[in-house]
Protein backbone atom coordinates (compact mmCIF):
# COMPACT_ATOMS: atom_id res chain seq x y z
CA UNK A 1 0.00 0.00 0.00
CA UNK A 2 1.79 3.62 -1.08
CA UNK A 3 1.35 6.11 1.33
CA UNK A 4 0.82 9.23 -0.61
CA UNK A 5 2.35 12.84 0.53
CA UNK A 6 5.45 11.93 2.75
CA UNK A 7 7.32 13.50 -0.21
CA UNK A 8 6.44 16.80 0.89
CA UNK A 9 8.75 19.79 1.91
CA UNK A 10 7.94 20.44 5.27
CA UNK A 11 7.37 22.84 7.10
CA UNK A 12 5.32 24.79 4.18
CA UNK A 13 3.66 27.78 4.91
CA UNK A 14 -0.15 27.14 3.78
CA UNK A 15 -2.91 29.28 5.24
CA UNK A 16 -2.13 33.03 4.73
CA UNK A 17 -2.70 35.47 6.78
CA UNK A 18 -6.29 36.81 4.94
CA UNK A 19 -7.40 33.21 5.42
CA UNK A 20 -6.68 32.96 8.68
CA UNK A 21 -8.29 36.03 9.89
CA UNK A 22 -11.27 35.04 7.83
CA UNK A 23 -11.41 31.67 9.69
CA UNK A 24 -11.24 33.52 13.57
CA UNK A 25 -13.91 36.11 12.60
CA UNK A 26 -15.81 34.04 10.68
CA UNK A 27 -16.14 31.61 13.53
CA UNK A 28 -16.77 34.23 16.25
CA UNK A 29 -19.45 35.38 13.95
CA UNK A 30 -20.91 31.87 13.76
CA UNK A 31 -21.51 31.67 17.71
CA UNK A 32 -22.89 34.79 17.89
CA UNK A 33 -25.29 33.81 14.84
CA UNK A 34 -26.18 30.66 16.37
CA UNK A 35 -26.88 32.05 19.67
CA UNK A 36 -29.00 34.73 18.69
CA UNK A 37 -30.68 32.66 15.71
CA UNK A 38 -31.76 30.43 18.29
CA UNK A 39 -33.23 33.50 20.72
CA UNK A 40 -35.05 34.81 17.98
CA UNK A 41 -36.96 31.42 16.97
CA UNK A 42 -37.65 30.56 20.91
CA UNK A 43 -37.37 34.23 22.83
CA UNK A 44 -35.97 34.24 26.40
CA UNK A 45 -38.71 34.66 28.76
CA UNK A 46 -40.73 38.23 29.09
CA UNK A 47 -39.19 41.14 30.40
CA UNK A 48 -41.07 42.98 32.90
CA UNK A 49 -41.92 46.74 33.07
CA UNK A 50 -42.94 48.97 30.00
CA UNK A 51 -41.79 48.33 26.47
CA UNK A 52 -40.31 51.14 26.27
CA UNK A 53 -38.13 50.49 28.42
CA UNK A 54 -36.95 47.75 26.98
CA UNK A 55 -35.52 46.53 24.01
CA UNK A 56 -34.13 43.26 24.25
CA UNK A 57 -35.65 41.85 21.42
CA UNK A 58 -34.73 44.60 19.65
CA UNK A 59 -31.04 44.18 20.79
CA UNK A 60 -30.70 40.57 20.01
CA UNK A 61 -31.98 40.75 16.46
CA UNK A 62 -29.62 44.12 15.92
CA UNK A 63 -26.55 41.31 17.21
CA UNK A 64 -27.83 38.80 14.74
CA UNK A 65 -28.09 41.03 11.66
CA UNK A 66 -24.31 42.72 12.60
CA UNK A 67 -22.95 39.25 12.72
CA UNK A 68 -24.88 38.50 9.65
CA UNK A 69 -22.87 41.35 7.75
CA UNK A 70 -19.64 40.03 9.41
CA UNK A 71 -19.99 36.85 8.09
CA UNK A 72 -21.29 37.66 4.58
CA UNK A 73 -18.50 40.60 4.03
CA UNK A 74 -15.88 38.06 5.26
CA UNK A 75 -17.08 35.49 2.84
CA UNK A 76 -16.82 37.97 0.03
CA UNK A 77 -13.54 38.65 0.98
CA UNK A 78 -12.91 35.04 1.45
CA UNK A 79 -14.04 34.96 -2.22
CA UNK A 80 -11.70 37.20 -3.63
CA UNK A 81 -8.54 36.49 -1.58
CA UNK A 82 -9.58 32.64 -3.43
CA UNK A 83 -8.09 34.94 -6.47
CA UNK A 84 -5.70 36.75 -5.31
CA UNK A 85 -4.23 33.82 -2.89
CA UNK A 86 -2.09 30.95 -2.96
CA UNK A 87 -3.56 27.81 -4.41
CA UNK A 88 -4.77 26.68 -0.97
CA UNK A 89 -6.96 29.50 -0.50
CA UNK A 90 -9.00 28.12 -3.85
CA UNK A 91 -9.15 24.25 -2.95
CA UNK A 92 -12.16 24.36 -0.77
CA UNK A 93 -14.31 26.41 -3.53
CA UNK A 94 -12.60 24.62 -6.70
CA UNK A 95 -13.34 20.93 -5.74
CA UNK A 96 -16.29 20.23 -7.95
CA UNK A 97 -13.51 21.06 -10.86
CA UNK A 98 -11.12 19.05 -9.33
CA UNK A 99 -13.38 16.20 -9.05
CA UNK A 100 -13.73 15.90 -12.91
CA UNK A 101 -10.19 14.57 -13.10
CA UNK A 102 -10.53 10.78 -12.33
CA UNK A 103 -6.82 11.07 -10.12
CA UNK A 104 -8.46 12.91 -7.58
CA UNK A 105 -10.71 10.35 -6.05
CA UNK A 106 -7.98 7.98 -5.76
CA UNK A 107 -6.34 9.94 -2.43
CA UNK A 108 -10.42 11.13 -1.62
CA UNK A 109 -11.39 7.26 -1.07
CA UNK A 110 -7.37 6.56 0.50
CA UNK A 111 -9.22 8.93 2.75
CA UNK A 112 -12.36 7.29 3.87
CA UNK A 113 -11.28 3.83 4.06
CA UNK A 114 -8.18 5.41 6.60
CA UNK A 115 -11.26 6.86 8.28
CA UNK A 116 -13.28 3.23 8.50
CA UNK A 117 -10.29 2.18 9.76
CA UNK A 118 -9.18 -0.19 7.09
CA UNK A 119 -6.07 1.90 5.90
CA UNK A 120 -3.60 2.63 9.14
CA UNK A 121 -2.18 5.56 7.72
CA UNK A 122 -3.59 8.98 5.40
CA UNK A 123 -2.82 10.32 2.82
CA UNK A 124 -0.41 13.70 3.53
CA UNK A 125 -1.32 17.25 2.20
CA UNK A 126 -0.29 20.59 2.14
CA UNK A 127 -3.72 21.68 2.74
CA UNK A 128 -7.01 19.78 3.14
CA UNK A 129 -6.97 15.95 2.04
CA UNK A 130 -9.51 15.20 -0.44
CA UNK A 131 -12.37 14.05 1.66
CA UNK A 132 -11.96 17.34 3.89
CA UNK A 133 -12.41 19.38 0.94
CA UNK A 134 -15.30 18.10 -0.34
CA UNK A 135 -17.21 18.36 2.95
CA UNK A 136 -15.78 21.80 3.33
CA UNK A 137 -17.16 22.84 -0.35
CA UNK A 138 -20.63 20.99 -0.01
CA UNK A 139 -21.22 21.60 3.49
CA UNK A 140 -19.42 24.68 4.59
CA UNK A 141 -19.23 26.88 1.31
CA UNK A 142 -23.04 25.55 -0.43
CA UNK A 143 -24.05 26.32 3.45
CA UNK A 144 -22.96 29.26 3.91
CA UNK A 145 -24.10 30.69 1.10
CA UNK A 146 -27.78 29.44 1.46
CA UNK A 147 -27.49 30.86 4.89
CA UNK A 148 -26.33 33.93 3.48
CA UNK A 149 -29.11 34.24 0.51
CA UNK A 150 -32.36 32.85 2.73
CA UNK A 151 -30.71 34.83 5.75
CA UNK A 152 -30.62 38.66 3.95
CA UNK A 153 -34.18 37.34 2.27
CA UNK A 154 -35.82 37.10 5.91
CA UNK A 155 -33.96 40.60 6.87
CA UNK A 156 -35.12 42.29 3.46
CA UNK A 157 -38.90 41.47 4.58
CA UNK A 158 -37.97 43.69 7.60
CA UNK A 159 -36.02 46.41 5.88
CA UNK A 160 -39.10 46.71 3.72
CA UNK A 161 -39.42 46.85 -0.60
CA UNK A 162 -37.01 49.17 -2.13
CA UNK A 163 -34.07 48.39 0.44
CA UNK A 164 -30.95 46.32 -1.27
CA UNK A 165 -31.82 43.35 1.17
CA UNK A 166 -35.29 43.14 -0.61
CA UNK A 167 -34.55 43.91 -4.44
CA UNK A 168 -31.51 41.62 -4.34
CA UNK A 169 -33.05 38.63 -2.37
CA UNK A 170 -36.43 38.34 -0.71
CA UNK A 171 -37.87 39.81 -3.47
CA UNK A 172 -37.21 35.73 -5.92
CA UNK A 173 -36.37 33.78 -2.31
CA UNK A 174 -39.73 33.93 -1.03
CA UNK A 175 -42.04 33.14 -4.31
CA UNK A 176 -39.00 30.47 -5.15
CA UNK A 177 -39.63 28.85 -1.44
CA UNK A 178 -43.45 29.14 -1.40
CA UNK A 179 -44.06 31.44 1.18
CA UNK A 180 -41.96 33.57 4.81
CA UNK A 181 -42.67 30.63 6.82
CA UNK A 182 -41.01 28.31 4.78
CA UNK A 183 -37.83 30.33 4.44
CA UNK A 184 -37.87 30.65 8.21
CA UNK A 185 -37.87 27.06 8.29
CA UNK A 186 -35.07 26.06 5.90
CA UNK A 187 -32.92 29.12 7.42
CA UNK A 188 -33.19 27.32 10.87
CA UNK A 189 -32.33 24.33 9.47
CA UNK A 190 -29.15 25.37 7.34
CA UNK A 191 -28.24 26.83 11.01
CA UNK A 192 -28.04 23.16 12.22
CA UNK A 193 -26.54 22.12 9.43
CA UNK A 194 -23.34 24.21 9.53
CA UNK A 195 -23.80 23.44 13.20
CA UNK A 196 -23.52 19.48 12.53
CA UNK A 197 -20.35 20.59 10.13
CA UNK A 198 -18.85 22.24 12.80
CA UNK A 199 -19.00 19.16 15.14
CA UNK A 200 -17.65 17.04 12.38
CA UNK A 201 -15.06 19.94 11.69
CA UNK A 202 -14.21 19.99 15.53
CA UNK A 203 -13.53 16.29 15.55
CA UNK A 204 -11.63 15.81 12.50
CA UNK A 205 -8.93 18.54 13.35
CA UNK A 206 -8.32 17.77 16.82
CA UNK A 207 -8.27 14.07 15.51
CA UNK A 208 -5.45 14.42 12.63
CA UNK A 209 -3.76 17.09 15.10
CA UNK A 210 -3.35 13.63 17.25
CA UNK A 211 -3.49 11.32 14.40
CA UNK A 212 -2.06 11.85 10.97
CA UNK A 213 1.66 13.43 11.99
CA UNK A 214 1.24 16.89 10.50
CA UNK A 215 0.44 20.17 12.48
CA UNK A 216 -2.93 20.93 11.61
CA UNK A 217 -5.19 23.18 14.71
CA UNK A 218 -1.96 25.80 15.25
CA UNK A 219 -1.81 25.74 11.47
CA UNK A 220 -4.74 28.16 11.47
CA UNK A 221 -2.77 30.08 13.93
CA UNK A 222 0.62 30.80 12.57
CA UNK A 223 -0.33 29.32 8.55
CA UNK A 224 2.54 26.83 8.90
CA UNK A 225 1.97 23.25 8.88
CA UNK A 226 5.21 20.86 9.77
CA UNK A 227 5.38 17.18 11.07
CA UNK A 228 5.10 16.41 14.45
CA UNK A 229 8.04 15.28 16.08
CA UNK A 230 7.56 11.54 16.10
CA UNK B 1 -75.06 53.76 -26.56
CA UNK B 2 -73.01 52.60 -24.21
CA UNK B 3 -73.94 52.94 -20.67
CA UNK B 4 -71.18 53.92 -18.17
CA UNK B 5 -70.73 53.26 -14.29
CA UNK B 6 -72.08 56.34 -13.67
CA UNK B 7 -74.94 55.90 -15.47
CA UNK B 8 -76.21 52.90 -13.33
CA UNK B 9 -75.14 54.15 -10.55
CA UNK B 10 -78.03 57.46 -10.69
CA UNK B 11 -80.37 54.83 -12.21
CA UNK B 12 -79.83 52.87 -8.64
CA UNK B 13 -80.57 55.82 -6.73
CA UNK B 14 -77.01 56.97 -5.71
CA UNK B 15 -76.90 60.86 -5.26
CA UNK B 16 -73.96 62.43 -7.51
CA UNK B 17 -72.57 63.77 -3.81
CA UNK B 18 -72.59 59.96 -2.49
CA UNK B 19 -71.01 58.81 -5.88
CA UNK B 20 -67.70 61.70 -5.21
CA UNK B 21 -67.52 60.57 -1.88
CA UNK B 22 -66.91 57.09 -3.09
CA UNK B 23 -64.38 58.28 -5.58
CA UNK B 24 -62.34 60.03 -2.87
CA UNK B 25 -62.80 56.98 -0.55
CA UNK B 26 -61.47 54.94 -2.88
CA UNK B 27 -58.76 57.15 -3.95
CA UNK B 28 -57.13 57.30 -0.15
CA UNK B 29 -58.05 53.17 0.36
CA UNK B 30 -55.58 52.63 -2.71
CA UNK B 31 -53.37 55.32 -1.33
CA UNK B 32 -53.48 57.36 -4.73
CA UNK B 33 -53.91 60.49 -2.95
CA UNK B 34 -56.61 63.15 -3.54
CA UNK B 35 -55.67 64.32 -7.06
CA UNK B 36 -56.49 60.48 -8.26
CA UNK B 37 -59.99 61.15 -7.06
CA UNK B 38 -61.33 63.20 -9.60
CA UNK B 39 -59.47 60.86 -12.23
CA UNK B 40 -61.48 57.88 -11.06
CA UNK B 41 -64.76 60.32 -11.03
CA UNK B 42 -63.95 61.18 -14.95
CA UNK B 43 -63.24 57.47 -15.51
CA UNK B 44 -66.50 56.04 -13.94
CA UNK B 45 -68.34 58.81 -15.75
CA UNK B 46 -67.34 58.38 -19.89
CA UNK B 47 -66.09 55.29 -19.94
CA UNK B 48 -68.17 52.22 -20.41
CA UNK B 49 -68.74 50.16 -18.19
CA UNK B 50 -66.96 46.86 -17.17
CA UNK B 51 -69.12 43.85 -16.69
CA UNK B 52 -67.69 41.64 -13.72
CA UNK B 53 -68.75 38.20 -13.58
CA UNK B 54 -68.44 35.60 -9.77
CA UNK B 55 -68.61 32.61 -9.97
CA UNK B 56 -67.81 30.35 -7.09
CA UNK B 57 -65.99 27.16 -7.01
CA UNK B 58 -65.45 25.28 -4.16
CA UNK B 59 -65.64 26.95 -1.57
CA UNK B 60 -67.70 28.42 1.59
CA UNK B 61 -68.50 31.55 0.51
CA UNK B 62 -66.52 33.96 3.32
CA UNK B 63 -65.11 35.80 0.59
CA UNK B 64 -68.62 37.24 -0.27
CA UNK B 65 -69.30 37.58 3.32
CA UNK B 66 -66.34 39.44 3.81
CA UNK B 67 -66.76 41.42 0.84
CA UNK B 68 -71.14 42.62 1.57
CA UNK B 69 -69.38 43.97 4.81
CA UNK B 70 -67.34 46.17 2.85
CA UNK B 71 -66.47 49.01 5.37
CA UNK B 72 -68.62 52.28 4.39
CA UNK B 73 -71.66 51.76 3.23
CA UNK B 74 -71.44 53.84 -0.02
CA UNK B 75 -68.60 51.53 -1.11
CA UNK B 76 -70.46 48.51 -0.40
CA UNK B 77 -73.67 49.82 -2.26
CA UNK B 78 -71.40 51.09 -5.13
CA UNK B 79 -69.48 47.90 -5.60
CA UNK B 80 -72.40 46.17 -5.57
CA UNK B 81 -74.72 47.89 -7.96
CA UNK B 82 -71.71 47.16 -10.05
CA UNK B 83 -71.27 43.84 -9.85
CA UNK B 84 -74.53 41.92 -8.57
CA UNK B 85 -76.29 43.45 -12.28
CA UNK B 86 -74.03 41.06 -14.07
CA UNK B 87 -73.48 37.42 -12.58
CA UNK B 88 -73.34 36.66 -9.32
CA UNK B 89 -75.44 33.06 -8.25
CA UNK B 90 -74.68 34.04 -4.36
CA UNK B 91 -76.27 37.50 -4.50
CA UNK B 92 -77.58 38.11 -7.62
CA UNK B 93 -81.35 38.59 -7.77
CA UNK B 94 -82.61 35.30 -10.96
CA UNK B 95 -81.65 32.35 -10.11
CA UNK B 96 -81.60 28.68 -12.25
CA UNK B 97 -81.80 28.46 -15.38
CA UNK B 98 -82.93 32.60 -15.78
CA UNK B 99 -78.89 33.25 -13.96
CA UNK B 100 -77.29 30.88 -16.52
CA UNK B 101 -78.68 32.75 -19.37
CA UNK B 102 -77.31 35.91 -17.81
CA UNK B 103 -74.01 34.89 -18.02
CA UNK B 104 -74.24 33.42 -21.05
CA UNK B 105 -75.57 36.75 -22.48
CA UNK B 106 -73.06 38.62 -20.70
CA UNK B 107 -70.28 36.70 -22.26
CA UNK B 108 -71.61 37.22 -25.76
CA UNK B 109 -72.42 41.02 -25.55
CA UNK B 110 -69.44 42.27 -23.53
CA UNK B 111 -66.68 39.64 -25.39
CA UNK B 112 -63.27 40.01 -24.40
CA UNK B 113 -64.18 43.02 -22.44
CA UNK B 114 -65.44 41.38 -19.04
CA UNK B 115 -63.69 41.28 -15.78
CA UNK B 116 -63.62 37.48 -14.14
CA UNK B 117 -63.90 37.10 -10.68
CA UNK B 118 -63.52 33.73 -9.06
CA UNK B 119 -64.47 32.55 -5.15
CA UNK B 120 -63.07 28.87 -4.82
CA UNK B 121 -61.32 26.63 -6.71
CA UNK B 122 -61.65 24.04 -8.99
CA UNK B 123 -61.36 20.18 -7.83
CA UNK B 124 -59.87 18.08 -11.08
CA UNK B 125 -60.36 14.80 -9.71
CA UNK B 126 -62.71 12.69 -10.40
CA UNK B 127 -63.00 14.77 -14.06
CA UNK B 128 -63.95 17.60 -12.00
CA UNK B 129 -67.09 15.92 -10.49
CA UNK B 130 -66.42 17.53 -6.91
CA UNK B 131 -68.17 20.60 -7.52
CA UNK B 132 -70.93 20.96 -9.91
CA UNK B 133 -73.00 23.65 -10.08
CA UNK B 134 -75.58 24.72 -13.05
CA UNK B 135 -74.65 20.56 -13.97
CA UNK B 136 -71.39 20.82 -15.20
CA UNK B 137 -68.33 20.51 -13.77
CA UNK B 138 -67.10 23.77 -12.00
CA UNK B 139 -64.01 23.85 -13.96
CA UNK B 140 -65.37 23.64 -17.44
CA UNK B 141 -67.42 26.67 -16.46
CA UNK B 142 -64.44 28.40 -15.34
CA UNK B 143 -62.36 27.86 -18.58
CA UNK B 144 -65.42 28.56 -20.24
CA UNK B 145 -66.44 31.85 -19.01
CA UNK B 146 -61.96 33.03 -18.16
CA UNK B 147 -61.92 32.14 -22.25
CA UNK B 148 -63.17 35.51 -23.38
CA UNK B 149 -62.17 37.76 -19.96
CA UNK B 150 -59.88 40.38 -19.85
CA UNK B 151 -58.51 39.87 -16.29
CA UNK B 152 -59.66 37.56 -13.84
CA UNK B 153 -59.51 38.21 -9.98
CA UNK B 154 -58.82 35.60 -7.77
CA UNK B 155 -60.43 35.81 -4.31
CA UNK B 156 -59.50 34.21 -1.34
CA UNK B 157 -56.85 31.91 -0.23
CA UNK B 158 -58.96 29.15 -2.58
CA UNK B 159 -58.77 30.79 -5.85
CA UNK B 160 -55.32 31.84 -4.94
CA UNK B 161 -53.68 29.17 -2.99
CA UNK B 162 -55.66 26.03 -2.71
CA UNK B 163 -56.56 26.61 0.42
CA UNK B 164 -58.44 24.01 2.55
CA UNK B 165 -59.70 21.83 0.49
CA UNK B 166 -56.63 21.65 -1.45
CA UNK B 167 -54.48 20.79 2.31
CA UNK B 168 -52.91 17.50 1.99
CA UNK B 169 -53.88 15.35 1.33
CA UNK B 170 -56.45 17.38 -0.87
CA UNK B 171 -58.61 14.35 -1.92
CA UNK B 172 -60.30 16.24 -4.50
CA UNK B 173 -57.21 17.42 -6.28
CA UNK B 174 -58.76 21.14 -5.51
CA UNK B 175 -55.93 23.68 -7.48
CA UNK B 176 -55.74 27.24 -7.30
CA UNK B 177 -56.57 28.77 -10.23
CA UNK B 178 -53.86 29.65 -12.29
CA UNK B 179 -53.31 26.05 -12.66
CA UNK B 180 -56.39 26.30 -14.80
CA UNK B 181 -56.51 29.56 -16.51
CA UNK B 182 -53.25 30.00 -17.80
CA UNK B 183 -53.12 32.59 -20.23
CA UNK B 184 -54.96 35.91 -19.01
CA UNK B 185 -53.46 38.19 -16.04
CA UNK B 186 -54.88 37.22 -12.85
CA UNK B 187 -54.56 39.32 -9.94
CA UNK B 188 -54.52 37.43 -6.17
CA UNK B 189 -56.41 38.60 -3.53
CA UNK B 190 -55.43 35.99 -0.70
CA UNK B 191 -57.03 35.52 2.61
CA UNK B 192 -59.33 33.23 3.92
CA UNK B 193 -61.69 35.65 3.87
CA UNK B 194 -59.77 38.64 1.78
CA UNK B 195 -60.18 41.92 3.40
CA UNK B 196 -63.28 43.63 2.62
CA UNK B 197 -61.87 46.89 1.94
CA UNK B 198 -59.04 45.39 -0.13
CA UNK B 199 -61.52 43.86 -2.29
CA UNK B 200 -63.69 46.85 -3.56
CA UNK B 201 -60.65 49.23 -3.77
CA UNK B 202 -59.31 46.12 -6.13
CA UNK B 203 -62.53 45.78 -7.73
CA UNK B 204 -62.62 49.42 -8.35
CA UNK B 205 -59.25 50.13 -9.86
CA UNK B 206 -59.52 46.94 -12.44
CA UNK B 207 -63.05 48.85 -13.24
CA UNK B 208 -62.24 52.10 -13.23
CA UNK B 209 -58.94 52.64 -14.41
CA UNK B 210 -59.22 49.55 -16.54
CA UNK B 211 -55.91 48.04 -16.14
CA UNK B 212 -54.79 45.71 -13.08
CA UNK B 213 -52.97 46.99 -10.44
CA UNK B 214 -49.37 46.67 -10.01
CA UNK B 215 -48.58 43.26 -8.76
CA UNK B 216 -45.94 41.25 -7.11
CA UNK B 217 -44.31 38.32 -8.32
CA UNK B 218 -46.98 35.94 -6.70
CA UNK B 219 -49.42 37.79 -8.14
CA UNK B 220 -50.75 40.00 -5.29
CA UNK B 221 -51.47 43.74 -5.56
CA UNK B 222 -48.73 45.18 -3.87
CA UNK B 223 -50.81 48.04 -2.68
CA UNK B 224 -52.11 45.59 0.11
CA UNK B 225 -49.76 42.81 0.05
CA UNK B 226 -46.12 44.53 0.69
CA UNK B 227 -45.99 44.48 4.42
CA UNK B 228 -46.00 41.98 7.13
CA UNK B 229 -48.95 41.54 9.49
CA UNK B 230 -45.79 42.05 11.89
CA UNK B 231 -44.30 45.55 10.44
CA UNK B 232 -47.56 47.65 11.03
CA UNK B 233 -48.76 45.38 14.24
CA UNK B 234 -49.41 47.63 17.24
CA UNK B 235 -47.85 45.23 19.35
CA UNK B 236 -44.71 45.59 18.02
CA UNK B 237 -42.82 47.52 20.65
CA UNK B 238 -43.90 44.48 22.85
CA UNK B 239 -42.09 42.21 20.47
CA UNK B 240 -38.98 44.34 19.91
CA UNK B 241 -38.87 44.84 23.67
CA UNK B 242 -38.62 41.06 24.63
CA UNK B 243 -42.33 40.88 26.37
CA UNK B 244 -44.19 38.15 25.08
CA UNK B 245 -47.61 35.99 25.95
CA UNK B 246 -46.58 32.32 26.96
CA UNK B 247 -49.95 31.36 28.03
CA UNK B 248 -53.41 32.52 26.66
CA UNK B 249 -54.57 32.98 30.17
CA UNK B 250 -51.18 34.64 31.93
CA UNK B 251 -50.21 38.15 32.66
CA UNK B 252 -49.37 39.28 29.89
CA UNK B 253 -51.69 38.21 27.91
CA UNK B 254 -54.16 40.01 29.66
CA UNK B 255 -51.42 43.15 29.34
CA UNK B 256 -51.40 42.65 25.85
CA UNK B 257 -47.44 41.72 24.96
CA UNK B 258 -46.56 39.90 21.73
CA UNK B 259 -48.11 36.83 20.63
CA UNK B 260 -44.68 35.35 18.82
CA UNK B 261 -44.32 32.65 21.28
CA UNK B 262 -48.03 31.77 21.08
CA UNK B 263 -47.64 30.83 17.41
CA UNK B 264 -48.34 34.34 15.67
CA UNK B 265 -47.92 34.12 12.11
CA UNK B 266 -47.74 37.93 11.71
CA UNK B 267 -44.43 37.79 10.80
CA UNK B 268 -43.99 36.04 8.24
CA UNK B 269 -47.58 36.78 6.39
CA UNK B 270 -48.33 39.57 3.81
CA UNK B 271 -51.66 41.07 4.29
CA UNK B 272 -53.39 44.77 5.51
CA UNK B 273 -55.25 43.28 8.51
CA UNK B 274 -52.62 45.41 11.36
CA UNK B 275 -53.42 48.75 9.25
CA UNK B 276 -57.15 48.26 7.46
CA UNK B 277 -58.75 45.85 10.44
CA UNK B 278 -62.15 44.35 9.91
CA UNK B 279 -65.67 45.12 10.50
CA UNK B 280 -65.17 49.15 9.69
CA UNK B 281 -61.89 48.85 11.54
CA UNK B 282 -63.16 47.82 15.30
CA UNK B 283 -60.49 44.78 15.67
CA UNK B 284 -58.30 42.23 13.96
CA UNK B 285 -57.28 38.92 15.43
CA UNK B 286 -54.23 40.41 16.77
CA UNK B 287 -55.69 43.05 18.64
CA UNK B 288 -58.18 40.53 20.14
CA UNK B 289 -56.01 38.51 21.99
CA UNK B 290 -55.35 35.66 19.13
CA UNK B 291 -52.08 35.17 16.85
CA UNK B 292 -52.41 35.59 13.32
CA UNK B 293 -52.84 31.91 11.52
CA UNK B 294 -51.13 33.21 8.42
CA UNK B 295 -54.72 32.82 6.51
CA UNK B 296 -53.50 34.91 3.21
CA UNK B 297 -50.09 32.90 3.05
CA UNK B 298 -49.94 29.77 0.48
CA UNK B 299 -50.46 26.45 2.31
CA UNK B 300 -51.12 27.89 5.59
CA UNK B 301 -52.82 25.25 6.64
CA UNK B 302 -49.85 22.54 6.06
CA UNK B 303 -47.54 24.12 8.67
CA UNK B 304 -48.58 22.96 11.71
CA UNK B 305 -49.88 24.47 14.81
CA UNK B 306 -51.75 27.61 14.73
CA UNK B 307 -50.38 28.19 18.04
CA UNK B 308 -46.51 27.35 17.26
CA UNK B 309 -43.81 29.12 15.78
CA UNK B 310 -42.06 26.56 14.39
CA UNK B 311 -43.47 24.50 10.74
CA UNK B 312 -44.01 21.25 11.35
CA UNK B 313 -41.76 19.08 9.34
CA UNK B 314 -43.84 16.01 8.55
CA UNK B 315 -41.19 13.71 6.73
CA UNK B 316 -40.00 12.43 9.37
CA UNK B 317 -43.32 10.45 10.50
CA UNK B 318 -43.67 11.95 13.80
CA UNK B 319 -44.34 15.72 14.81
CA UNK B 320 -41.30 17.45 14.35
CA UNK B 321 -40.05 21.00 14.11
CA UNK B 322 -36.38 22.63 12.57
CA UNK B 323 -35.39 22.16 16.85
CA UNK B 324 -35.98 18.70 17.54
CA UNK B 325 -35.11 18.24 13.56
CA UNK B 326 -31.30 19.34 14.55
CA UNK B 327 -30.77 18.82 17.94
CA UNK B 328 -31.50 14.94 17.20
CA UNK B 329 -29.36 14.84 13.90
CA UNK B 330 -27.02 16.57 16.36
CA UNK B 331 -26.72 14.12 18.58
CA UNK B 332 -26.55 11.44 15.91
CA UNK B 333 -23.40 13.49 14.98
CA UNK B 334 -21.94 13.70 17.88
CA UNK B 335 -22.35 10.32 19.18
CA UNK B 336 -20.67 9.40 15.73
CA UNK B 337 -17.65 11.78 16.28
CA UNK B 338 -17.45 9.87 20.18
CA UNK B 339 -17.83 6.62 18.78
CA UNK B 340 -15.27 7.21 15.85
CA UNK B 341 -12.59 9.06 18.34
CA UNK B 342 -12.85 5.30 20.97
CA UNK B 343 -12.47 3.52 17.76
CA UNK B 344 -9.55 5.97 16.62
CA UNK B 345 -7.96 5.37 20.37
CA UNK B 346 -8.08 1.82 20.53
CA UNK B 347 -6.40 1.25 17.30
CA UNK B 348 -3.80 3.75 17.81
CA UNK B 349 -2.75 1.84 21.25
CA UNK B 350 -3.12 -1.54 19.71
CA UNK B 351 -1.11 -0.62 17.15
CA UNK B 352 1.58 1.01 18.66
CA UNK B 353 2.41 -2.18 20.01
CA UNK B 354 2.91 -4.14 16.65
CA UNK B 355 4.41 -1.96 13.95
CA UNK B 356 3.27 -2.57 10.23
CA UNK B 357 4.99 -3.65 7.54
CA UNK B 358 5.47 -0.18 5.75
CA UNK B 359 7.00 0.73 8.92
CA UNK B 360 9.39 -1.60 8.87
Amino acid sequence: MSIEGRDLKFPAYVWQAPVRIWHWLMALAMVVLWGTGYFIGAPLPSVPGEASENYLMGYIRFAHFAAAYVFAIAFLGRIYWAFVGNKHAREIFLVPLYMLKPAWWGSFFRTVAHYAFLRRHADWHYGHNHLAMAAMFGMYVLGTVFMIVTGFALYGEGTLKGSWANNLFTSWVIPMMGDSQNVHTWHHLGAWYLFWFTVVHLYFVIREDIVSGLTVVSSMISGWRDVKNG
Amino acid sequence: MTETFYDVLRRQGVTRRSFMKFCSLTAASLGLGPTLAPQIAHALETKPRTPVLWLHGLECTCCTESFIRSAHPLAKDVILSMISLDYDDTIMAAAGHQAEEALEEVMKKYKGNYILAVEGNPPLGNDGTFCIPGGKPFVEKLKHVAKDAKAVIAWGSCASWGCVQAAKPNPTNAVPIDKVITDKPIIKVPGCPPIAEVMSAVVTYVVAFDRIPELDRQGRPKMFYSQRIHDKCYRRPHFDAGQFVEKFDDEGARAGYCLYKVGCKGPTTYNACSTTRWNEGVSFPIASGHGCIGCSEDGFWDKGSFYERLTNIPAFGIEANADKVGLVAAGVVGAAVVAHAAVTAIKNASEQRKPTKEEK
